[in-house]
Order: C-alpha cells, then sequence, then structure tokens
C-alpha cells in the first residue's frame, strides 16, 4: 500500500496570490477507506483554501472523533490542527477562537460526532454565532466502528446490513436555521463544482457558517437501499441555485445562467452570486429555506446548495466585544489596568 | 472524442514513450526492472532480443529513447536509460547458454550478407536459428562494420564489441572477411534464396575542391577513413595541432582520438551555430572536457601550405539567419578571415552511401542522390530477392536503427523464401496483464523517488588522454544503477478503466499526483483538451477516452504527465483502475508463422 503521495505534480501547476502551490495546501496520502466521499472534500477544502490565497499557517483545522474527523490528517498539513474528543470539537474550536480572532477556523465533523454525542455542543456553538467554517461529513452511519446508523440515517434506509433504520433522523441544517445560524448549506461530496463556492463563501462568512456535506461510505453505506449512497444523492439531489464565490479583487464576469440570479455581498466584500434561483426560494428569508427543505424532504428529495445566508449577523467576537488582538500576544501591561486606571475605578465606588 | 480503443497495442505502445521512441521497440522499463532486482542477466536478455548489441549501444547509443523519456517531463532530467543498458551487460554473468546455440536443423535456404555491421549482424542472428545456410562478407578483418572500425576504443572496448559480435558469428554464420564483394552480379550468380546488402554509408564527404586541399594530401584526412586506420593499427600517431572540420558525432570522435595520439592543440571547427550542432549533446561536452575548443560559425575557406607543408586553415566567419519558414542560410558577416594553424586536418563533414559494386542493369533501381530504391516497411529493393537495410538503405543513421531494419529485413527475407508475400507482416506480439497482488499491493515498485539524474563516472583525464584504448566512462556500479533504475517511472505499467465499474466517487480524481484524470462531458478533442483539471497542451500525448458514465459524463485521462504511480488504482473501491502491464515484442524472423511451400 502506499503511504506516501509522489512528489511530482503537473508542471503546468498555478501558483495563488501569495505564491503557494496547490501542493502547499495537501496533507497526507489518506488511509480512509479507498472511495470515501470524505476524500473529496478534503480536496475540496484544499482546492477552496489554495483558491482563496490563504497562507496555510493562518488556518486552524479542529475535529473529533470518526472517519470525518481523521480527514484533517489529509489536508492542509502546513497548518494548524487539533484532534480532539468524540463530540467536542465545537468546545475546542470555542477556545481557539476566543483566544485568536486573526486565524481561519474550520471545523470538521460528522454525522456521528454532531448529530449524537456533540448535539448538546453544537447546539451552542451555533447560537453563539462563532467565527468558523463548521463542515460535516455526513454519511448517515458510524463507519469506523462497522457502519451503525448515525442520527442523520433517514427512516427506511438501511446500509450493508440490511436492516431499515426505524428513528427519525435529524436533519442538521433544519436544525442549524432553526437555532439561528447565519450561514446554512448543504451539498454533497460528488460535486465540487458545488462544494467548493459554498467552503470558499463558508470561509469569507464572519460568524458561524454549516455546511452539511453528504458523503457517501462506500464500505457500509452505499447500498441500493441506502438513501445516502452516490446513485440516491446523484438521483434525488435538488438545488437551491447555482452559487458562484466570487473574492473581493475579483470583478463578476461569471456567464449569465438562465434564470433568476442574485448577487449577496458579504461583509469583507466578496460576493456570492447565485444563478438559476429556485422558485419560492429567497436565501436571505430564514422561513422560505426552512420551507424549502422541508417541502424536498416530504418529496424524498435532498436539497442542497445556499440554504439561507445573513451576512450581516453579529459574530461573537463583536457580540462579546472582545479585544482584536490574539491572547498571546497580550503582555501584562495590556492586562493590568495602570494605576491612574485603578484610581479611575476605586474613585467610582466612593 | 470516441472511447479510446484499447484493442489497438499502439495506443498503449505509445504511452511507453522509450520504447515508442526506440526505432526497435526495445522493452526498456521491463529490463530496468531486472536491474532493480539484480537480475542482470534477465535484464540482458530482454535487450539481446530486441537491441542485439546491448553492451555496444549501452556505450555508444544515439538514444532516441531518452529526450522522449516521460521523466523529462517531470523534473528536468530523463532516466539514464543508455547507461542503465549497460549496467545489464557488465554486471550479467554468463549468459552463453540462453543464446540460440546451433548446430540449426537446416531449412534448406541460403542468404548472402554484404557487409559485417549491425544490420547485417541482426538479420543474420534473426536467421539463423531458423536454419538459414548465412553467409557473411566484410572487406575488415572482423564483424562489427563502423561499430568497429568508427567507434573509437575509449567509448567502446573491443572485448565488448566482440563479445556480441561473436554470439553471432558462432551461430554457424559462414564468414568471408577480408572480402571486398566487387561485383553484385557475382553474388547473384550464385545460389543465394536473398541477398541483404548492409554496407553502410562508407563514403566520407571531402572539400575536393577547397583551394589548397591538393597541396598537402597526406596531412589532409578523411575522418572515417582515419579512424578506421586508427581503429585497425594502421595509424598511430598525428600532429601536435589538429583541425576537426565539422560537428557531428564523428567529429568528436576524430578530435578526441587525436588527443590521445599526439594532438596537443586539437579544435574542432564547425559552420553552424553551436547550438545547432549535429553531434549530442554528450559527445560535446566529453570533447569539451578534454580540453577540445569549439569554433563555431566558422566556414572553411582555404588550406595553407607552404612548400607542400600543410600550415593550418583559413576560415570565413558566418552568422546563421533564418527565413520565414525557419530556415537557415549561413551568411558571411565582415569579419577578417580567420587563420588556424594545424599539422593535421581532418574531415568530419558527413559520409555518403556509395554502391560502386551494385552494377546498374540487375534491376535494381536507384533513386534520387544514387540511393536505392527501398521500401519503408519491407526493405525489399526493385529485385525482389535484395533487400537493404541499415545506413546503406536510407543513409547515415546510428546503430539502433540499422538494428531495427535487420529484424525487419529478416521478416522479409523468411516472408520471401516462405514465398509468402512481404507486405503480409505478422503483428507485434503484446500482452495486458493486472499487476494487483492484493487489496492494495502491486507487483511492481509503485513508489515514485525523487532522486536527480546520476552521473556516470568518468576515468581520469590524464590517464585516458595517454591511452587510446582505455575506456573513458566507467559506467554505474551495482549501488548506483539500482538507484538509477528507481527513476523509471514503469510507463509500461498501464493504467487500464472499465466505466462498467465506476462509480464516480471522484476518488481517483482527487488522489492523482499530476492531475490527469477529469470527469467531465465529451467534445472534440481539442475542446475537451482544454476543459480538464490541467489543460492537455502537449498534442503528442493521447487523451485516453472512456464511454459514457451514469451520469452522462466520460473519464478523460490525459497520458502526458501520468506518473504510473497506481494511486488512482488504489484508491479506486470498484477495481474500475487497473494497473496492468503492457508487453510488446516487435515481430521477428521467428514469429512468422511457417506455410507450406508452394
Amino acid at each position: 500500500m502506499s503511504y506516501k503521495r509522489p512528489a511530482f505534480r503537473h508542471p503546468d501547476a498555478a501558483i495563488n496570490e501569495i505564491g503557494f502551490h496547490q501542493k502547499d495546501y495537501e496533507g497526507a496520502l489518506s488511509t480512509l477507506c479507498a472511495g470515501c466521499g470524505h476524500d473529496s472534500i478534503s480536496a475540496a477544502i484544499i482546492q477552496a483554501c489554495f483558491e482563496l490565497s490563504i497562507p496555510p499557517h493562518r488556518i486552524a483545522k479542529i475535529s473529533g472523533i470518526g472517519c470525518s474527523s481523521k480527514t484533517p490528517t489529509y489536508f492542509l498539513a502546513n497548518s494548524h490542527g487539533f484532534n480532539s474528543v468524540h463530540g467536542r470539537m465545537p468546545s475546542v474550536a470555542t477556545g481557539a477562537v476566543m483566544a485568536n480572532k486573526d486565524l481561519t477556523y474550520i471545523g470538521v465533523s460528522g454525522d456521528g460526532d454532531t448529530a449524537s454525542i456533540g448535539m448538546g455542543q453544537f447546539a451552542h456553538v451555533v447560537r453563539r454565532n462563532l467565527n468558523m467554517v463548521y463542515i460535516v461529513m455526513n454519511n448517515g452511519c458510524y463507519g469506523l466502528t462497522k457502519g451503525q446508523d448515525s442520527a442523520t440515517a433517514d427512516v427506511g434506509s438501511s446500509g450493508k446490513a440490511g436492516v431499515p433504520t426505524m428513528f427519525s433522523s435529524i436533519d442538521l441544517a433544519g436544525l442549524a436555521l432553526e437555532l439561528g445560524a447565519g450561514f446554512v448549506a448543504r451539498s454533497f461530496s460528488g460535486d465540487k463544482n458545488q462544494l467548493i463556492p459554498l467552503i470558499k463563501a463558508g470561509i469569507s462568512h464572519d460568524g458561524f457558517a454549516l455546511i452539511d456535506v453528504l458523503s457517501p461510505c462506500v464500505t457500509f453505506n452505499n447500498t441500493k437501499s441506502s438513501t445516502k449512497s452516490y446513485t440516491y444523492v446523484r438521483d434525488h439531489m435538488e438545488s437551491t441555485s447555482i452559487a458562484d464565490f466570487v473574492p473581493v479583487k475579483k470583478e463578476i464576469t461569471a456567464s449569465v445562467q438562465p434564470g433568476e440570479s442574485k448577487t449577496i455581498e458579504m461583509h469583507d466584500g466578496s460576493k456570492i452570486s447565485l444563478s438559476s434561483i429556485a422558485e419560492g426560494w429567497d436565501p436571505k428569508d430564514r422561513l422560505s429555506a426552512i420551507n424549502a427543505i422541508h417541502k424536498a424532504s416530504l418529496e424524498g428529495e435532498v436539497l442542497t446548495g445556499l440554504l439561507y445566508i445573513d451576512a450581516a449577523q453579529p459574530p461573537v467576537h463583536k457580540l462579546l466585544n472582545t479585544v482584536d488582538a490574539p491572547l498571546n500576544s497580550l503582555q501584562e501591561r495590556d492586562l493590568v489596568p495602570s494605576q491612574e486606571a485603578l484610581e479611575e475605578i476605586n474613585m467610582g465606588f466612593r | 472524442m470516441k472511447p479510446t480503443d484499447l484493442k489497438d497495442p499502439e495506443y498503449f505502445h505509445k504511452v511507453v514513450d522509450c520504447q515508442y521512441a526506440c526505432p526497435a521497440h526495445t522493452p526498456v522499463p521491463e529490463y530496468i526492472r531486472m536491474i532493480a532486482l539484480e537480475r542482470y542477466d534477465d535484464a540482458y536478455m530482454i535487450n539481446w532480443e530486441s537491441n542485439v548489441f546491448p553492451g555496444v549501444l549501452g556505450r555508444t547509443c544515439d538514444r532516441p529513447c531518452e529526450p522522449a523519456c516521460r521523466r523529462g517531463r517531470v523534473e528536468e532530467e530523463p532516466v539514464a536509460i543508455c547507461r542503465l543498458k549497460r549496467v545489464a551487460a557488465d554486471m550479467k554473468g554468463n549468459v552463453r547458454d540462453r543464446i540460440p546455440q546451433g548446430p540449426f536443423p537446416a531449412n534448406g535456404k541460403k542468404v548472402a550478407l554484404i557487409g559485417g555491421g549491425p544490420a547485417s549482424l541482426t538479420v543474420a542472428r534473426d536467421l539463423a536459428p531458423l536454419g538459414y545456410e548465412i553467409h557473411l562478407f566484410d572487406e575488415q578483418k572482423a564483424g562489427g562494420g563502423f561499430m568497429r572500425s568508427q567507434i573509437p576504443a575509449f567509448r567502446l572496448p573491443e572485448q565488448v564489441l566482440d563479445e556480441e559480435v561473436n554470439y553471432i558469428l558462432d551461430m554457424g554464420v559462414h564468414k568471408h572477411f577480408n572480402t571486398y564483394v566487387s561485383s553484385m552480379k557475382e553474388i547473384l550468380a550464385q545460389d543465394y534464396d536473398a541477398v541483404f546488402v548492409g554496407t553502410g554509408a562508407p563514403r566520407g564527404k571531402d572539400l575536393p575542391k577547397l583551394p589548397g586541399r591538393w597541396d598537402a594530401k597526406e596531412r589532409v584526412h578523411i575522418g572515417i577513413d582515419w579512424l578506421a586506420s586508427v581503429a585497425f593499427e594502421h595509424t598511430e600517431k598525428i600532429g601536435k595541432k589538429v583541425i576537426v572540420v565539422g560537428g557531428g558525432n564523428t567529429a568528436m570522435d576524430c578530435c578526441r582520438t587525436a588527443r590521445r595520439l599526439g594532438g596537443t592543440d586539437v579544435k574542432v571547427v564547425v559552420r553552424s551555430p553551436f547550438e545547432e550542432m549535429k553531434a549530442s549533446p554528450w559527445e560535446i561536452s566529453d570533447a569539451q572536457h578534454e580540453d577540445i575548443p569549439i569554433l563555431s560559425c566558422h566556414n572553411p575557406k582555404a588550406f595553407v601550405t607552404e612548400n607542400g607543408v600543410l600550415k593550418g586553415m583559413m576560415f570565413q566567419k558566418v552568422e546563421a539567419v533564418y527565413d520565414d519558414n525557419g530556415k537557415r542560410r549561413l551568411v558571411p558577416t565582415d569579419e577578417p578571415e580567420v587563420f588556424i594553424e594545424a599539422d593535421d586536418v581532418l574531415l568530419a563533414i558527413g559520409q555518403d552511401n556509395a554502391f560502386p559494386w551494385i552494377e546498374k542493369d540487375l534491376g535494381i533501381e536507384f533513386g534520387e542522390w544514387d540511393m536505392p530504391v527501398v521500401d519503408k516497411v519491407t526493405f525489399q529493393s526493385t529485385l525482389p530477392k535484395v533487400f537493404f537495410g541499415g545506413d546503406a538503405a536510407f543513409g547515415p543513421e546510428n546503430v539502433i536503427t540499422a538494428v531495427a531494419h535487420g529484424h525487419q529485413a529478416a521478416v522479409s527475407i523468411e516472408l520471401f523464401c516462405q514465398q509468402s508475400d512481404v507486405h503480409q507482416r505478422p503483428a507485434p506480439i503484446t500482452n495486458l496483464y493486472s499487476q494487483k497482488m492484493g487489496i492494495h499491493e502491486w507487483s511492481y515498485d509503485n513508489g515514485v523517488v525523487s532522486d536527480l539524474r546520476y552521473q556516470v563516472p568518468h576515468a581520469n583525464k590524464e590517464i585516458t588522454l595517454t591511452n587510446r584504448k582505455l575506456e573513458v566512462e566507467l559506467g554505474f556500479d551495482m549501488p548506483t544503477g539500482y538507484k538509477e533504475a528507481m527513476r523509471c517511472l514503469n510507463c509500461d505499467v498501464q493504467t487500464v478503466f472499465q466505466e462498467n465499474r465506476c462509480i464516480e466517487c471522484d476518488a481517483c480524481v482527487d488522489v492523482c499526483p499530476t492531475s490527469c484524470i477529469t470527469f467531465t462531458t465529451n467534445g472534440e478533442e481539442d475542446d475537451l483538451r482544454q476543459r480538464l483539471t490541467m489543460p492537455a497542451n502537449n498534442p503528442d500525448q493521447d487523451l485516453y477516452v472512456s464511454d459514457v458514465l451514469p451520469t452522462a459524463r466520460v473519464m478523460v485521462k490525459d497520458e502526458d504527465v501520468c506518473l504510473h504511480c497506481g494511486l488512482c488504482a488504489e484508491r479506486c473501491p470498484t477495481s474500475a483502475w487497473d494497473m496492468q502491464k503492457f508487453l510488446y515484442n516487435v515481430s521477428k524472423a521467428s514469429h512468422v508463422c511457417p506455410t507450406e511451400a508452394v
């Protein structure tokens, strides 16, 4: 088995605005099962970070436990990383985000890690609007422990064991909308044209961004009876719109698609341009997003694309009025009030 | 585009760049793997089957394989294929018992080979085991032709040549050395079933009209004749100051030989710009290493003599001017003419074919430049029983081309002697089989090393310049040979795609280090090439296109910089990708099916 990727890349491989090759954003060779959807999501993260020209050392990737949470080894080898406890990725991410607001935070979790053991953590990180992209690699099963159903498995869906799921499933995107998330999207590991712009937009969003990515488990849950197989998702995928992410410096030159289109400006000046927008859906209307998700679900379809965005929702740092400088750069003089300041405070109590 | 037709053996053959570029189509990656396994005898025999003179070619080949090597497209330098061939020859044990040994049951056919060079010897090698009575004629005292007379011993030791020539002669070839064939008519009058002409291009070009050419003619030599005279030990020294006129490999051999025969001030003077010299780059650098300056853009004007003694030569400086079609003209500059002193001048400005011994009324037609009219595939002349090969067929080329001609001429002779159509040639022998050993295991070393090309050590110049028989290049030792062998990308282990197994999970696309694989909608080739993950801008390399997949897309793989690392197949959950070794052997005379004589 190969444990190392050859050092050579395509001789015409481009460099990004800050002089890096895509190779500089790669990680170790994956040890997940061959054909795992998670590897495609890793590849999408690599390409998104490369194209956004984020210096690799200014990114932190944080994960929990599970197949999904192994993936940070397979991308962004030159970035900070923390492989935490099962379901506790949001806590560790909270600590990191509070300590340093200058980094880009990518949280990676799975459906087990998020929708079961980590559900409480997930709910609160959404509420607080923490500055991070939360990527769920959602395969509907516990791949690492031989494919038991997870909380996102749909009723009636069955994996390799052949026993249909009895319990109703948790829709993480719907839940995030309920909890007040300002950026909610769903995508499919097998559709990078959709996934990469969404990751870029999520990274650029100032606040919490959830991307629920359906990611087939080839070993345990890619059966004909599963609703999270490559074939099922491809056959039942509907999308809210075709999203294109336009970074700050580039002008919108994307070709005009038929159907209604819309441009959403992000806080940093970058834009998301949406075309072929689905009927009755407005990306800025939370209710229309919830409706669209439920409608698709009733029809047995999987709604993907950008579901909801509120670029103006105040993130945690704004709500808490946190200090701009990273905590580790704060010196005694920054932390201990001066004699005059102390006097002033004391005066207030006299 | 239409799905790639894998039934056409030429598709995968072309992917093996080195083998495809080799005139004899030697299975290069296969023998390089044998070297890495320390199976030197096997490596040698793969070569011997294909190119007949591995020890000779491992030192002197023109190496068309190396510029073609895929490694040169993904990093800086190709695999040192030629020098690895030498490793196989140097490290092998006794392979005698693996080489066909006579006496062979006679088939009653008799063939004359005129000229004892690589082309004729290849014909002999291919036909002798089939029972042919072979008669080989050469004016020299031993076989090998220009490999013996023109390639200096410091590049090709005599014992290496003798060994490989003797493997063939010992098959029961009737040797007629020191025999100049002066009449084709006489040969045809004898009872040969076929005649093969492999007499090379024996006439070195001269500058007969240059002023002063004949005033001191004993100090002006034709390069190839002079080299032969040195090889056969008729010439043992040369003056201190020597001018070699010409810029090809013969010029390089002349100047380096002159350095060993007493030339202390040897200069190569060439008309063309330095960058356009015909000599191989490594031969030029070897000459420069021996303190031989190369003066380019100097056009010979006159030989300068005093009282019948050669003093030197006058040259006019020229510059290269190119017209709109890129055609070069050498235009004199205003600079004054240059005088260069010389005791001897060696002319190495090319060589011509010459067939004074072939009578014009035999039915062997001659065309442009007095060259015989020869079929490019069958090597048959207009007289059906006479075949040509090597430099004699289409003008000066090289040893490996002569070998390739020899194989094909032997096929033709076998067909001709069976009274079959010489155009109905046997297909190449090919094989394609999986290298899968286990779930993620391959029977070839699929890891790609990052080592840069290893340099071949040279013997100390102070010593080699004193003796023309001391070999300059020392060849790789075993550890270096191994490391260089590991640089080979195993291009013959093909990425074979089966669309009916593919679930379009993108795993191969994600893992491919060189971004060769794309799943997209089909289109015309030019359009498709631009729509790939990395645009396929090398039109010499094919696109591998699958049939339509369930999502209405096709798999397109640009063969250009595929590393054959097998990661696509390793990461494929359904074995839609498989790594399969493709062997391609050019058809030889022994592959012709015997037919009942009519």
